[in-house]
């Protein structure tokens, strides 16, 4: 590997471990929102750090998961979103 | 390559501090808008920084080197942060407002304007 792996590798793991803070919040949140605002961040996260995981390994393949997955996230949250809004309106 | 190392080093450090400032707002704020605030704007600061620190080092290891390879990549990194930029506040109103809807109030709050506009 070269120069560049360990500076970019290192901000991906430290992103992990956002990841896994988040995951707490997922798993005792009290409410179902609190759920999916937890599921929007790790989302995020994973999006930035495949970024920097496809940057480390100089693979293009990567980020183009990334975009892939950006989307079809926003679409998940939508998607619940719209479950929940309407699941007590009447 | 000093100068980009600096870049590089300061971008993706303010990038990892947003994210983990937003995500141990996630863990330690109240209720669920306070959470949203925190999370969704910091997360997404942080992550349009550290695509910019892949993006600036991927121009210039094309510049440096004149591999094909790395334009590509600084291309889809650019397109990866455009739809991050687009989706992620898009999905915070959405959960926010079907937070809203479903019944979720504010916990420390003492006055509810949009339940007094009565938009729904």
């Amino acid at each position: 590997m070269n120069e560049f792996f360990k500076i970019f590798i290192i901000p991906g793991g430290l992103l992990l471990i956002f990841m896994l803070l988040s995951l707490v919040r997922l798993i005792l949140g009290p409410t179902t929102p609190d759920r999916i605002v937890a599921l929007d961040t790790i989302n995020t996260l994973v999006v930035a750090g495949m970024i920097l995981v496809g940057a480390a390994y100089e693979e293009v393949i990567y980020v183009d998961v990334a975009i892939v997955y950006a989307l079809l996230s926003y679409i998940g949250t939508l998607y619940v979103a719209k479950y929940l809004e309407g699941r007590t309106k009447k | 390559m000093g100068i980009l190392l600096a870049i590089l080093y300061i971008f993706l450090g303010i990038g990892v501090i947003f994210n983990c400032l937003g995500s141990i707002g996630l863990l330690r704020f109240p209720d669920v808008y306070t959470r949203l605030h925190a999370s969704t704007k910091a997360t997404t600061f942080g992550s349009i920084f550290t695509s910019f620190a892949v993006i600036i080092y991927s121009f210039s290891r094309w510049n440096v080197s004149g591999d094909s390879k790395f334009v590509v990549l600084a291309l889809h990194a650019i397109v990866a942060l455009i739809c991050l930029i687009i989706t992620n506040p898009t999905g915070a109103h959405a959960i926010a407002r079907a937070a809203h809807r479903s019944g979720v109030m504010p916990k420390q709050a003492v006055i509810d304007q949009l339940k007094e506009a009565k938009l729904e």
